[in-house]
């Protein structure tokens, strides 16, 4: 027992090395964005040459990149709060609704999971043209808040399932109607975990490019942006630098969600009843 | 789960207002957006091209050309090995980590589940981008290489090539892998452990007979979450990948853009839902052998 107890030890110790490794692997190369982002030269390629900010003046005053900037923030946010919407519906009613039409309508909200982005994408063109809507923010937002819902069912699913059912057993016995429970007990028990949803929608809405990419009319998101830009060497140092701020961002926000969702299901765990 | 939730609810009391409002906008977004529109794709597929929004005629043409011209085919395999390939790399490297996540973490365990998921939220296009740079002619790893005297002149050799591309997106998809992997170690009972090791069981031994079996639900599910994605996806073969890597993902995109013709890049689309299809349905039989074990 106690040489088993030493070999694990061992292990884990071996392991926490490889761990170590992957970590490096996975940072490296987005770190070597911000990197670059400083580095007074056109090329990305070691010796760095001298410090400059002139990339991240080169931002400042850029309407083409200050209108995707709005734009996707605009999208993320409607996108998200869509999403999160739907996200609460369905893993509530799927959960307590007892139809198997909740069940169903739970199982298509995962589905995207399993559809490549380039097919959301283009039969979400198909559908949006054939409805006479064509691209345009509309359509984006439609399709953020499809590839969105997963994260935010899953979300949402995991919390409502933290909380004790007799929490709402004992509300609705106390005479609370439906909709007071699901209002007053069960939606501010999961607020914590609604925000992380919210968050996590509005992230990969920022972000997402695949599905965009057929969707868009005549106002870029901010990735259609940064692909328009990726053909020219000459911005590309622009582009490491808006991608600073992006990480920055995105680690921000990411950061930010986590601590909500510990929060809430650290509470959901306290306090039972 | 649900039948849990069914034996234990109280009698249902819910005014159909309350019904309705609750399943009416994830009604409207799975049935409408999910649902209708995947089957227009599937009504698309078998329709001619005559250049008008929803074709003409009904025909199964595109999938006899998918099916007879061996560009497709050769495209086809390139995803499926590409993708195979990714998959394989991404939750071999990920097992590791999950595994010290579950076992060995402690109380590092939050702060490293956090720093292994953080990459995930940053931009796709930002992370492929990152591999370009580090792998062009003047980019990082040649000057790299170069400087420190191992190599005396750049190689063409890394970028734009089919390994580029399973490198690129074994990192993109590196936290997708990790994550069902830990779930499915963290669910197996420590007691399962020690009693494998009182029974005699060598480390090694009760790691291939016991861990292995109880994560593969977890191995399986990450491994779908990376080949999907993986197997459409045509921004990475794009930008590091080259011609020699052209994907199903690239062509589908490309029937929808420069060569205008919808409806084979619908049936194109069908061929890969159905090869997603029965990907799945393999990963769900294996999953059941598993399940049945524990």
């Amino acid at each position: 027992m106690k040489a088993e107890r030493a070999g694990t030890k061992r292990d884990g110790r071996w392991l926490g090395l490889y761990v170590l490794a992957y970590l490096v692997f996975l940072y490296l190369p987005v770190l070597l964005i911000p990197l670059f982002s400083f580095n007074d030269s056109i090329q990305a390629a070691f010796p760095l040459q001298g410090f400059t900010l002139q990339w991240y003046q080169t931002l400042y005053s850029n309407p083409a990149l200050s209108g995707a900037l709005v734009n996707s923030l605009v999208i993320a946010t409607v996108a998200a709060s869509g999403a999160t919407l739907c996200g609460i519906t369905v893993s509530y009613m799927d959960l307590y609704g007892r139809s198997p039409l909740a069940a169903t309508i739970s199982g298509i909200a995962r589905l995207p999971i399993l559809i490549p982005g380039v097919i959301v994408g283009i039969s979400l063109l198909i559908l949006i043209n054939l409805i006479g809507l064509g691209p345009s923010r509309v359509a984006i937002v439609l399709g953020h808040i499809l590839v969105a819902l997963p994260t935010t069912v899953v979300v949402m699913r995991s919390r409502f399932a933290a909380i004790p059912r007799t929490v709402r057993e004992a509300a609705l016995d106390l005479g609370a109607s439906d909709w007071t429970t699901f209002r007053r007990v069960m939606l501010p028990l999961s607020l914590p975990a609604v925000l992380s949803a919210f968050m996590l929608a509005f992230l990969i809405s920022f972000d997402e490019f695949i599905v965009v990419f057929f969707l868009a009319g005549t106002d870029p998101t901010l990735p259609l942006y940064i692909w328009s830009q990726l053909r020219f060497p000459r911005s590309l140092p622009t582009v490491m630098a808006l991608g600073t701020v992006i990480l920055a961002t995105s680690f921000i926000i990411a950061g930010t969600a986590e601590i909500l969702r510990h929060r809430g299901l650290g509470a959901a765990r306290r306090n039972p009843a | 789960m649900s039948t849990l939730v069914a034996a234990q609810a109280p009698e249902a009391r819910s005014s159909s207002g309350f019904r309705l409002a609750m399943l009416l906008p994830g009604g409207l977004v799975t049935f409408l957006l999910i649902l209708f529109a995947l089957g227009l794709v599937l009504f698309l597929a078998f329709r001619g091209n005559d250049g008008s929004l929803l074709g003409v005629g009904l025909t199964v043409d595109n999938f006899v050309t998918v099916a007879t011209d061996p560009l497709y085919w050769t495209v086809t395999l390139r995803s499926l090995v590409i993708a195979g390939l990714v998959t394989l790399a991404t939750v071999v490297t990920a097992y590791p980590v999950a595994y010290y996540l579950a076992f060995h973490a402690g109380r590092r365990r939050g702060l490293l589940l956090f720093l292994v998921t953080l990459p995930f939220w940053t931009s796709y296009l930002l992370r492929v981008f990152a591999w370009k740079i580090v792998l062009a002619y003047n980019g990082v790893l040649n000057s790299a290489l170069i400087e420190s005297g191992i190599w005396s002149e750049p190689t063409l050799a890394f970028l734009n090539t089919p390994a580029a591309v399973v490198v690129t997106l074994a990192h993109a998809y590196a936290p997708f892998a990790i994550l069902p992997i830990y779930v499915a170690l963290d669910t197996i009972p420590k007691s399962l452990l020690e009693a494998a090791s009182d029974l005699g069981a060598r480390p090694f031994t009760a790691f291939r007979r016991v861990v292995l079996p109880n994560s593969m639900p977890g191995v399986l599910a990450a491994a779908l979450v990376v080949f999907v994605p993986t197997v459409g996806d045509y921004v990475t073969p794009a930008m590091v990948g080259g011609p020699a890597s052209t994907m199903i993902g690239t062509l589908i995109q490309s029937q929808f853009g420069k060569a205008n013709d919808w409806p084979f890049g619908a049936a194109l689309s069908v061929c890969v839902m159905l090869v997603i299809l029965a990907v799945v349905l393999v990963a769900r039989s294996a999953d059941r052998r598993f399940g049945s074990r524990t």
